[in-house]
């Protein structure tokens, strides 16, 4: 069964079209852009980069969510 | 005190617009088109004529264009939430947790299995079990559209959770809630119909041109004849959802409605402006656009918002300053009572951290009396008219939106009977027009959301969390390289999707690919 569905794949991606390639050239360029660029240098959640544990965000937040800005 | 960054919010904002917006150019399609094929294949199985086997792996391969294209751009905005909207992400607690994975769960599923087969399993599945997938791949995408909808709508109506404030946090207490909420019915049908339209415009509009060029007509001609009966009877649902989703604004967003229709008084037979636009402002009344020229419905917005034509629609003017008789309160008193409420947490907590029980309790009640207004006490010692949307886009991109869906209704008609009279050859004009539409159908798709996301401006979570509270803490800078860089990347996408669209559109449905493997026989 396994091996029927490794098959089917590898069938289908080495049979894919010139345009399935292109497209799925275009897919993996877009997820090494987004998971290995975007999110490891500029979208670092923000509460994990300044925090270690649960207690210390929440007194983070809390602090933040108590405080009127002017 | 410590000063709002108003540049860093209004960044963070252009940032989340821009990704999302990009983000629901693909999408779209997506929904729509999975079902035009899915119908398209099951005529070919029904039927089993090869031309419409050909007809269907010909919109197959542009829908495969689409999805390739626009696949994992929505995870973006999930980066933002942790980034840009911390305070936001760790209010929100574990509302979105629930849809979004299953959603993430289902579009893994749907990707990795159906997709493959639909793709890949032309020659190696039997015909039944490809077209199920087809199906399937069509159900998936406009279920994992549900559980987005389903987080959208919560913001605009929260519902189904207590606020902990142990942990400042939001906890689902009733998951039905959250799913049947009314702002989220409302929405996932209106928003799928709506992709319904624009799929079926896109395939009107590119089957158009392929009779322009005296070229692919029976593709052509089928194509238009099913895109014009399903688009039909998808803008008859988005009109209807469409006036549903207004009655429940009306209900729960109030200022979104008015800011929508420019209204400023409240009234009773509150009349429906049909078209308009506005003037320059009054140097005297700075809070208020004031309509050039208007041609309004008597009483209308009164009956579409709440069934009555004799009911009151507040205004603007009604919500910000409060209006006794209908017992309005006004935004003034609801920033003092979220004021209220945001000191009582912060006496809860100080309490709580030196032990004082009976401070707790009591500071506890307080805030939980006042919580439904605790987002508007972030505006405490400033100008209520802030808390006001942009009226001016909220009623210019809603009226688009309606102008347009209107226009879509003639044309699906027009497009039907001629092409049900085999008369559609002879009427260029009909053919240009649909051809044209196609923009205007994203131009639609885009205004309904610029609708419901800026007329709910502030909120970011409807009367609980303003912009100002939720956005993180990072400098301005780091945000607009961010933008900058999303502008870059998705204008490459799109220009490659459009690239590449043009030239499978230019090739037809006898480009070598699917006519060898039209050749090599059906389904086993």
């Amino acid at each position: 069964m396994l091996k029927k569905i490794y098959l089917f794949y590898y069938e289908g991606f080495t049979n894919m079209s010139k345009s399935g390639k292109k497209l799925w050239l275009i897919i993996i360029l877009k997820l090494i852009i987004m998971f290995a660029i975007l999110k490891l240098f500029f979208f670092e959640n923000f509460l994990n980069s300044q925090f270690n544990t649960d207690e210390e965000k929440i007194e983070y937040v809390s602090k933040q969510l108590t405080k009127i800005k002017e | 005190m410590e000063n709002i960054d108003w540049g860093l919010v209004d960044w963070s904002r252009a940032q989340f617009a821009l990704t999302a917006m990009y983000h629901w150019i693909f999408v779209p399609l997506t929904l729509g088109l999975s079902f035009i094929i899915a119908m398209m294949e099951t005529i070919y199985v029904k039927t089993g004529n090869l031309e419409w086997k050909k007809v269907t792996k010909f919109w197959m391969t542009i829908f495969g264009i689409n999805f390739a294209i626009g696949v994992a751009t929505g995870i973006i905005l999930e980066f933002e939430f942790g980034t840009n909207w911390s305070n936001y992400s760790w209010f929100v607690g574990d509302i979105f947790g629930a849809p979004l994975a299953i959603e993430g769960i289902m579009a893994f599923f749907m990707e990795s299995t159906f997709i493959a087969i639909m793709f890949f399993g032309w020659n190696k599945v039997s015909k039944n079990i490809h077209l199920l997938s087809t199906w399937l791949v069509a159900i998936g995408s406009n279920l994992s559209a549900l559980w987005i909808l389903v987080a959208n709508g919560w913001m605009q109506n929260p519902s189904g959770m207590t606020f902990n404030p142990e942990t400042v946090r939001n906890e689902m207490n009733n998951f039905w809630d959250v799913l049947f909420n009314p702002a989220a019915i409302n929405k996932f049908i209106h928003t799928i119909s709506s992709a319904y339209v624009l799929a079926s415009i896109f395939v009107i509009g590119v089957s158009a041109w392929y009779i322009l060029k005296n070229r692919e007509l029976f593709l052509a001609k089928r194509s238009i004849i099913l895109a014009s009966v399903f688009g039909f009877f998808a803008i008859i649902f988005t009109i209807g959802t469409g006036d549903g989703s207004a009655k429940v604004i009306a209900r729960y967003q109030p200022m979104k409605l008015a800011a929508m229709e420019g209204l400023y008084e409240g009234q009773t037979n509150a009349p429906l402006v049909a078209f308009g636009f506005f003037g320059s402002k009054d140097e005297n009344q700075p809070n208020m656009e004031k309509f050039a020229f208007s041609v309004k419905i008597p009483s209308a917005l009164s009956f579409l918002a709440f069934f009555n034509s004799d009911a009151f629609v507040p205004g603007i003017k009604d919500l910000v300053h409060g209006n006794k008789e209908q017992n309005i309160l006004s935004y003034e008193e609801r920033i003092e009572k979220g004021k209220i409420a945001i000191d009582a947490l912060l006496a809860y907590k100080n309490a709580k951290k030196t032990n004082e029980i009976e401070l707790a309790e009591s500071s506890l009640k307080l805030f939980n009396d006042n919580f439904e207004h605790f987002g508007y006490g972030y505006y405490f010692g400033k100008d209520p008219h802030l808390l006001v949307p942009n009226v001016k886009i909220s009623f210019y991109s809603f009226h688009i939106m309606v102008i347009l869906g209107v226009f879509f209704l003639l044309l699906f008609i027009l497009t039907f009977y001629f092409g049900f009279k085999n008369k559609l050859e002879n009427k260029k004009w009909l053919l240009w027009l649909s051809l044209w539409t196609i923009p205007l159908a994203y131009i639609a798709s885009e205004a309904g959301w610029v609708v419901a996301e800026v007329g709910r401006q502030p909120w970011v979570i409807q009367d609980l969390m303003p912009n100002i509270a939720a956005v993180s803490q990072l400098d301005q800078s780091s945000v607009q390289i961010t933008f900058f860089l999303f502008l870059a990347i998705f204008t490459a996408l799109l220009i490659a999707e459009i690239k590449i669209l043009l030239t499978q559109i230019r090739k037809g449905s006898h480009n070598e690919e699917i006519v060898e493997s039209i050749n090599e026989g059906g389904n086993k």
